[in-house]
């Protein structure tokens, strides 16, 4: 094995060999190829999706460069999300203060655009040089009449999970001025589902065909107005990581909705989400259309997927993701085509995350805290991983290996949620594990050529 | 779809800028320190800087893109971020050990304040860097200027730290490519090394950003610049800087510091500009040009002719970068096309704008700078269609909702292979060029042929 820094080693766990509790929430160490990113990019990513906001990014010109459009979430309309907006900040405004600007900047582009919302997001350089966004924001809110919202968001005030957090207070903010529209007893709010490849409108139509009503989903296909009534739909569902938990919390403190925790990756875990909602509001019909709708998908998605696990039976896989929850649901999925996980990290996890992943791991699997490449390329190799799921800084890194890839971070092109998604999973891990590429990666040539190496590099 | 939300009549704006036509000074850095062999690029400031950098290389290159970060948190930011990275020498040597470390700032750090050569020295003094290991450090804050000048800053950083003047001249020409992509590093190789001209040129990320799959990860891949290379440039003949905006700045210091001469001549894209870039080389290396080059030149002359009435009088509107902009406008007026926009980000200044009017003609529409945007190139294009639009990846909406072809150029490209593997500079690189601009235009002429009007032979 490689080295691992020594402020990391408490972050890497042998299942079955170690006995310590995983450390997590750490800042990277200063000096590492670290995988994570800021406070801004996981505000941005969650309300990226909202569709008919506007979203102005106050800052030098790359936060916003580096987030314009790159994630992928649909709208079914309005597309004003995926626009580049930026305050450009010059060395000028670095010494004098930028709020000038950024009044200028937001009454341009409301007056252009008349927006539904606005959010504002502070990064780094903002928080250092002091500007009064708030009042910036309250002012232009007050002049045109239309929401504006400072999402506090500067990078380095600690992590991506912080970001999701200023992301959810800015959305709280949007609630609860919406009291007119009716709403149906049997709704939900979808939270933490973005839209990737249309996951949402998979998920959407499951619930209309159990006959619940989804007012919002946040923040996928998202749009304001949605969100204005979300604080009168009788349950919240919150599916993966640790992006909306605390929105969540705070709905059910202020308006008193109940949630549940769920996933929609896998069949047991979509299974599961189903019918945990359903129950929630023990109505026949609903449980009848539930039951319907399960033994509908899964009768027509198992024979589907006995193709492809016919050939991916033994192989072992590798998961590094950025929530932990997603981790879990990957484990699973992984075992319904015959897989098994060998390495598996995340760059969120909390403690309990870990605990439960070494319940459901085997002996012998590394798990992993916030890890770079160098270690993960070496836990691949030292495990004889034939796959690697990951994001975008992982994927070459596996194809230089020589082993098949899968997307599940915001790239992914096809869908994998619900059991529509289980299918484009199980193609996509299948054609990327048997493709003809690997016959010419010179590590297996070697590999075939001594065995005894057992595929060493 | 998306550019519905462009409108047509154009709107002073004068504190927005809407989708971006350029990123930040560090990615330039970046790219610049993957040039040097076994270098480890290092970004002082927060995580979310590093990740996105190294996120925008790896979607443009499709390959692992390593970078190390200072981690700053709340407390780096109140005290400095000196701690930070001297932490950061310790693990960086430690575990990935490099030969080099190149450091950039990030807006960040630059706003606290951080004194780089200063932390670096006490790093030395402190024998916080182990012997025989460098580190090399540019300043490169996004709020002035963009990936170009951040690749510009890295590239004299090389120069301060390593080019030496030891008083005996080697012989070599030094080249000092603009921000470009590795293919066309390896081209502008392939020409002086054709003629059997001694040269030292780098950066270079030949080999590095386009590595091959040999089923190992590899922290260093095999390409770059020596250290003992760009300390000898110091002793160089001449060094020529290819792209006025990427190498003037690092092709003078070379000159205030050691001494040699520096001549600052256009990417060679097209034919005239890569001729000059050969005579120039003939001249001061005092070779002669070998039948193999003048057989490319040939063969580009050649298609040019034989494909002239398709390029003849159409029109392109170019937006990207601005030293590959010149290159572009000489190729396309060469193929007789009319030029009517020239947008960059990159702030290039009123020479930039002579040359271009110079090249393509008084009434051709030349912005650089904040507000020369992806959204404005839009309203240009909105208003007198183009037959062609030549741009980095996010032209795509823009092309996709006016109904113009698209040739991809420039960086970044997220969304088409090649450009890392096949040149766009020398006689070569402008066959692949055209290649690509006449594939555009006469797929479209297929497309929209009448049935009776389809034809077998073009
Ligand atoms: S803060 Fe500066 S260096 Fe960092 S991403 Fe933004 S523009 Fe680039
Ligand atoms: S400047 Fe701050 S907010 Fe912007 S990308 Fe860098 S870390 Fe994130």
């Amino acid at each position: 094995m490689i080295g691992i820094l020594e402020e990391r080693k408490l972050q890497v766990f042998e299942n079955g060999k170690d006995s310590y509790g995983i450390e997590c929430g750490k800042s990277s160490a200063a000096g590492s190829v670290s995988q994570r990113a800021c406070v801004f990019c996981g505000s941005r990513v969650v309300l990226y999706p909202i569709a008919d906001a506007l979203h102005l990014i106050h800052g030098p010109i790359g936060c916003a460069a580096y987030t314009w459009d790159i994630r992928g979430s649909m709208s079914s309309g309005p597309e004003l999300h995926r626009m580049s907006f930026s305050t450009d900040l010059q060395e000028r405004e670095v010494v004098y203060g930028g709020e000038k600007k950024l009044y200028a900047a937001l009454t341009e582009l409301i007056a252009e655009y008349r927006p539904k919302a606005a959010f504002v997001y502070s990064t780094c350089i903002v928080g250092l040089i002091g500007d009064d966004v708030e009042s910036v924001c309250r002012r232009v809110e007050r002049e045109t009449g239309i929401r504006v919202l400072p999402v506090h968001s500067e990078g380095f005030k600690g992590t991506k999970k912080d970001g999701y957090k200023a992301a959810c207070d800015a959305v709280f903010k949007l609630m609860g001025t919406d009291d007119e529209t009716p709403v149906s007893p049997f709704s939900i709010n979808i939270l933490g589902e973005f839209n990737l490849a249309g996951e949402t409108w998979i998920i959407k139509d499951y619930y209309r065909r159990m006959g619940i009503e989804v007012v919002s989903c946040i923040t996928g296909d998202g749009r304001v107005d949605e969100i204005a009534r979300a604080h009168r739909a009788k349950l919240n569902v919150v599916q993966c990581s640790g992006s909306m938990t605390s929105l969540a919390k705070t709905m059910k403190d202020e308006y008193g909705i109940p949630f549940i925790r769920v996933s929609y990756f896998g069949i047991e875990d979509m299974t599961k989400a189903l019918y945990d909602v359903a129950a929630r509001f023990d109505d026949e019909l609903i449980t009848r259309n539930t039951i319907d709708l399960v033994s509908d998908e899964v009768g027509r998605l198992l024979p589907r997927l006995e193709k492809y696990r016919a050939n991916l039976i033994g192989k072992k896989a590798a998961i590094y993701v950025g929530g932990s929850f997603k981790s879990f649901s990957l484990v699973k999925a992984l075992r319904h085509l015959g897989m098994e996980t060998v390495v598996v990290g995340s760059q969120t996890g909390s403690a309990e995350d870990y605990e439960y992943l070494k319940e459901i791991t085997k002996e012998g699997t590394i798990i992993c805290d916030d890890t770079n490449p160098l270690e993960l390329s070496s836990f691949i190799l030292n495990k004889g991983a034939d796959l690697l799921i990951g994001g975008v800084k992982e994927r070459p890194i596996a194809y230089k290996m020589g082993i098949a890839f899968c997307d599940h971070n915001h790239e992914r092109k096809e869908a994998l949620a619900g059991y529509e998604g289980m299918i484009n999973f199980a193609r996509e891990v299948h054609d990327s594990v048997t493709s003809p590429v690997w016959k010419f990666s010179p590590a297996r040539i070697r590999a075939r050529i001594s065995p005894d190496q057992g595929g060493a590099i | 779809m998306l550019l519905r939300h462009t409108p047509e009549t154009l709107v002073e704006r004068s504190a927005l800028t809407v989708n971006p036509a350029k990123t930040c000074q560090p990615v330039g850095a970046m790219y610049a320190a993957l040039g040097i062999h076994k270098c480890m690029p290092h970004s002082h400031g927060s995580q979310g800087c590093c990740a996105y950098h190294r996120s925008a290389l790896t979607r443009h290159y499709k390959d692992p893109i390593m970078a190390t970060t200072s981690s700053f948190t709340e407390g780096a930011s109140v005290f400095g971020g000196q701690a930070n990275i001297l932490e950061a020498f310790a693990n960086i040597f430690n575990l990935y050990d490099p030969d080099i470390v190149a450091v950039h700032t990030t807006c960040l750090s630059e706003t606290i304040g951080d004194d780089l050569p200063q932390i670096i020295n006490k790093a030395i003094t402190e024998n916080k860097i182990p012997p025989g290991k460098t580190v090399i450090a540019a300043s490169t804050p996004s709020f002035k200027g963009s990936h170009i000048t951040g690749y510009s800053n890295m590239v004299s950083a090389m120069i301060k730290y390593f080019a030496r003047n030891t008083g005996k001249k080697n012989g070599c020409v030094n080249l000092i490519p603009t921000f470009i992509e590795p293919s066309d590093m390896a081209e502008i190789k392939h020409i002086a090394e054709s003629m059997g001209a001694k040269y030292i040129m780098f950066p270079d990320t030949s080999d590095v950003v386009n590595g091959p799959m040999d089923g190992k990860f590899r922290m260093y891949p095999k390409g770059g610049a020596t250290k003992e290379e760009i300390a000898s440039s110091g002793d160089s003949i001449l060094t020529i800087g290819l792209g006025r905006t990427g190498t003037l700045e690092p092709a003078k210091l070379l000159d205030t510091h050691c001494k040699v001469p520096a001549e600052i001549i256009d990417l060679p894209i097209g034919i005239t500009a890569t001729d000059e870039f050969v005579d120039l080389i003939r001249k001061t290396a005092g070779v002669s040009v070998p039948e193999e080059i003048l057989l490319e030149r040939g063969q580009l002359v050649d298609v040019l002719c034989d494909m002239n009435q398709y390029t003849y009088g159409k029109k392109a509107s170019l937006v990207g970068d601005p030293d590959i902009l010149v290159g572009l406008v000489r190729l396309c007026r060469e193929a007789g096309m009319e030029i009517l926009h020239v947008v960059s980000g990159t702030k290039a200044g009123p020479k930039f704008e002579r040359k271009i009017k110079e090249l393509a003609g008084e009434k051709t529409i030349v912005k650089t700078g904040a507000q020369a945007d992806m959204f404005y190139f839009h309203q240009l294009v909105k208003n007198d269609k183009p037959d062609l639009i030549l741009g980095n990846t996010y032209c795509k909406y823009i092309a996709r909702d006016m109904d113009i072809p698209l040739v991809r150029t420039g960086f970044p490209i997220y969304d088409r292979v090649g450009h890392s593997y096949f040149p766009i500079v020398g006689y070569r690189g402008g066959l692949r060029l055209l290649e690509k601009i006449l594939d555009a235009l006469m797929d479209r002429i297929d497309r929209d042929a009448s049935e009776e009007k389809v034809e077998l032979v073009m």
